[in-house]
């Protein structure tokens, strides 16, 4: 079989999917997420731990605050039970932003500026997501990163 | 490839079945993930099948008493003011005798009760008429306890609540909220409301599930009085009992549950339960 201009062709294929890749191939073994598990360990040591699990958290917790919301807004039940057992009222704006906040004491007394890395906003912006909670729900102070 | 039409219609009938199963598990394991978890009411909430509230308009004595009720409302739930009617948001609010309740008045009434300004709010009805025209459920009666809700999250501001209420009872973010309210004077406690959505009284249900009376109710001295309108013997149906009272609009057939209590006099003594 003769491909009419065959290399030519070829030799263009073979700069498209290079360029095509190349921010892939450069970001190869880098994570731009530093993903710590031992901070979750050293923080539940300290005291500090979300209403749930971080690993359920991460992915799920915008379903959480849908089920909480539905929960206070049309039934009036405010007290989540944990899995842990443990209970919570549910309020995004009164125990969420408790910790996930910019001012989180705990976090700064350490770190100059670990809180807002772990706040909605710093992962958010990275997985380009604009939830308009804020809208409504007052935040704590909080810099775009 | 031959396949008769047999054949095809077995092969068919099985990838049907295999794909409807095969969701419905997989979105059943999904659900457990959450489901698991367990939503209660506060400890302290107050309890009540009818909330309703009686407004004695003889102990509302000064302007400054009704200054204070709508402040305390106004300030705890972070109502913004644009000192201009057009964009007014209001939660509780004053008007004439003749506006609150017309085709009631007639030329030689008192004046003291021609000209006195009467506390206004939602009248949480038992058949409420917003609530049959929300084309998105976000205005809602709540079936545990009578109050008139609205799930802000839900309201597209098709305005169809604000057309329907007889009372004017509700109000239309045209701006945003935010610009209508001093940084400082903020509760940070409590959301604001964004442009382009509607509000009004939700009878403190967040007081409420704190065990608190509504922030108006605390303010008022004990001109306004808050209770189950379900329960005969709490402290509203004995004063209902024992006073003559007016609604607004009755004649409308939506129930109203705010009572106004017109020349009472004094109730100071609620009467006991024979």
């Amino acid at each position: 079989m003769k491909i009419y201009g065959g290399g030519k062709i070829f030799v263009g294929l073979i700069i498209f999917i290079g360029l095509a890749t190349s921010p892939f191939l450069f970001n190869i073994g880098k994570s731009s997420i530093v993903r710590d598990t031992k901070a979750a360990e050293i923080m539940q040591s300290m005291g500090l731990q979300c209403v749930e699990k971080k690993a359920f958290m991460l992915p799920n917790h915008m379903r959480l605050l849908d089920k909480w919301r539905d929960s206070v807004v049309r039934k009036g039940n405010r007290l989540y039970k944990a899995s842990d057992g443990k209970e919570y009222e549910m309020s995004l704006q009164n125990t969420c932003l408790n910790c996930h906040s910019e001012k989180n004491e705990t976090c700064n007394a350490c770190h100059s500026n670990m809180a807002r890395k772990h706040t909605c906003n710093g992962c958010h912006n990275y997985m380009a997501v604009n939830p308009y909670c804020w809208d409504c729900h007052i935040k704590p102070k909080e810099t775009k990163s | 490839m031959s396949m008769n039409r047999r054949d095809f219609l077995k092969i068919a009938g099985i990838s049907t079945i295999a794909g409807i199963g095969g969701t419905a598990i997989v979105g059943g394991l999904q659900k457990g993930v959450i489901e698991a978890a367990q939503t209660a009411p506060d400890t302290d909430t107050l309890t009540g099948k009818k909330w309703g509230m009686a407004i004695d308009m003889d102990k509302i004595k000064s302007e400054e008493t009704l200054k204070r009720v709508t402040e305390a409302c106004h300030r705890i739930h972070n109502v913004p003011d644009f000192s201009n009617t057009k964009d007014e948001v209001k939660w509780i609010w004053t008007e004439t005798f003749e506006h609150s309740f017309p085709g009631q008045e007639h030329q030689f009434m008192p004046d003291a009760i021609k000209h006195k300004p009467f506390l206004l709010l939602c009248n949480h009805c038992d058949k409420p008429a917003c609530v049959r025209v929300c084309p998105t459920k976000a205005t809602f009666k709540r079936k545990d306890d009578g109050i008139v809700m609205q799930d802000m999250h839900r309201c597209i501001g098709c305005r169809f609540c604000m057309a329907a209420c007889p009372f004017g009872a509700r109000s239309f973010n045209y701006r945003d909220p935010r610009t209508g309210l001093k940084p400082e004077e903020i509760n940070l406690d409590y959301p604001t409301r964004t442009k382009g959505v509607v509000e009004k009284c939700t009878f403190c249900r967040e007081r409420l599930a704190k065990g608190l009376q509504p922030a108006c109710v605390e303010a008022s001295n004990g001109a306004l009085v808050f209770g189950d309108l379900n329960d005969p013997t709490s402290e509203i149906r004995r004063i209902l009992a024992s006073k003559y009272t007016i609604r607004r609009k009755p004649e409308l057939g939506t129930e109203p549950n705010i009572y106004y209590i017109i020349g009472g006099s004094d109730y100071a003594v609620v009467p006991e339960i024979k």
